[in-house]
């Protein structure tokens, strides 16, 4: 059976795919998994041609805005979104990372003004090495992959 | 006007330098002149620092300017908990150019944000002090005539000295060799390094003032302070090795220039004032020039 047959199958919404399976939970979290109140499906550890193990999220009757599809690019650049209506893949995206990202990043320098006043965040993103790089436009300080930490 | 603003020293392309060192070099010659006569420019000094606030208070006063601010945030609108949002909001209706130092990082930048009269940055924490950069580059232009091909040595605390990452990366256009001297604990960071090697630029790393010093056109001292280090041990051990004396100047080049932000603690020693290679006073003094420049270049009216 294919893997994404694994996981029901969902009449309309989003499914986020080829995500590397350590990934899941940190999507899951940047996403707001939490907040949302329709049907949703995961599966993990699933057999990947890619990869080794990946995982999926299905999440019936919503649709990724812009700002759900960069935190999914920050956290695992090789996610794939489909957009779903009548058990039909209508759009396959892959997820890009932006040039630059705005309010939903807590930059990691404790000296910086966006964690003393009241300043929205906003980054440069910069790939080195496969990794994501963050730079504060305002303090100029890099946030890396490993510290984002996202505002709720 | 908005976008003339300097917080941090990439704001500017080499051309926008090189007017402002002209430029600078033109007041030197001749400092006193009522360019700013009808100008009022604000000084925010959320943190003290008396050096440069004189060094800017000099040059507004040189051009006939008038000046508005304060030197440290007590006793002021900041003291009562008014953000700096409506601080450059209310400063910018008054004045026509702001001047701010604020230990907040990207403080500068997020004033200019906010701000619709330009903002020279006077120090944002441990972030940028562009104008420091500024003359250190008018310093090392005047002394050896130009600002290519230098071999520059930069002394002290590498690790967590703004100013020798501000300098290291303007001097970067010029085609310099760079070397470092510090202790293991206080080296330039791997990513200044990494800037370095991109760019195809040599640089050598020393533990200690030795006599490599021969090849040296300007060496420039910083401070290395006890409080970085968290063993009272190894500062001790340190400290010594990094101070410069007269007697090891000797056999160095005609056209060196020993260079130092100051204040200056006992890392150069006073016998090498008199040494005509000694240029840390001067240096000062071209900050006020350098400073003068810059506020005219970003009125327009230079
Ligand atoms: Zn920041």
């Amino acid at each position: 059976m294919k893997s994404e047959l694994k996981v029901k199958a969902i009449e309309k919404g989003t499914v986020i795919d080829h995500i590397k399976a350590e990934n899941l939970y940190k999507i899951l979290s940047i996403i707001g998994i939490e907040n949302l109140d329709t049907q949703i499906f995961i599966g993990n550890n699933l057999d990947s041609q890619k990869f080794g193990k990946k995982a999926i999220i299905k999440i019936a009757d919503k649709f990724p805005s812009m700002d759900d599809v960069n935190k999914i690019a920050l956290i695992d650049p090789n996610a794939v979104i489909n957009i779903i209506r009548d058990y039909q893949v209508v759009e396959k995206t892959k997820v890009e990372l932006p040039e630059t990202i705005n309010t939903f990043v807590k930059c990691i320098n404790p000296k910086c003004i966006t964690n003393h006043e009241k300043v929205e965040t906003k980054f440069n993103v910069q790939v080195k090495d496969g990794k994501v790089n963050l730079k504060c436009y305002y303090c100029e300080k890099i946030t890396g992959q490993n510290n984002i930490e996202v505002i709720r | 006007m908005k976008n003339k603003s300097l917080v941090s020293i990439n704001d500017y392309t080499k051309e926008e330098y090189f007017k402002i060192l002209d430029l600078a070099e033109e007041f030197q010659k001749n400092p006193n002149h009522k360019l700013l006569e009808n100008h009022v420019i604000a000084s925010l000094f959320f943190e003290p620092s008396t050096r440069t606030r004189l060094s800017f208070e000099t040059a507004i006063q040189r051009l006939g300017g008038k000046v508005i601010g304060f030197s440290e945030a007590a006793n002021t609108s900041v003291a009562k908990g008014e953000s700096l949002k409506d601080t450059i909001l209310t400063v910018s209706k008054y004045a026509d150019l702001i001047v701010m130092r604020h230990p907040i990082e990207g403080s500068a930048r997020y004033a200019s944000t906010v701000s619709d009269k330009p903002i020279i940055n006077a120090g944002d924490g441990s972030n940028q002090h562009p104008t420091q950069c500024l003359l250190d580059l008018y310093s090392i232009r005047k002394t050896q005539g130009t600002l290519e091909n230098i071999n520059l040595f930069l002394v002290g605390d590498l690790k967590h000295g703004r100013t020798v990452h501000s300098l290291l990366q303007a001097m970067s256009e010029f085609n310099p060799v760079f070397n470092f001297v510090s202790p293991p604990l206080l080296r330039m960071p791997q990513e200044y390094k990494d800037f370095l090697d991109e760019k195809g630029i040599k640089y050598y790393e020393h533990d200690e003032l030795n006599e490599s010093i021969k090849h040296a056109d300007i060496i420039y001292v910083t401070r290395v302070q006890r409080e970085r280090f968290s063993d009272p041990m190894e500062y001790e051990k340190v400290k010594n090795a990094y101070v410069l004396k007269n007697k090891m100047l000797e056999g160095t080049k005609d056209n060196l220039r020993i260079l130092h932000p100051l204040p200056r603690v006992n890392e150069i020693d006073t016998d090498v004032d008199p040494n005509p290679k000694a240029y840390y006073f001067e240096q000062a003094e071209n900050g006020v020039y350098a400073r003068m420049a810059l506020m005219c270049h970003i009125l327009g009216i230079r």
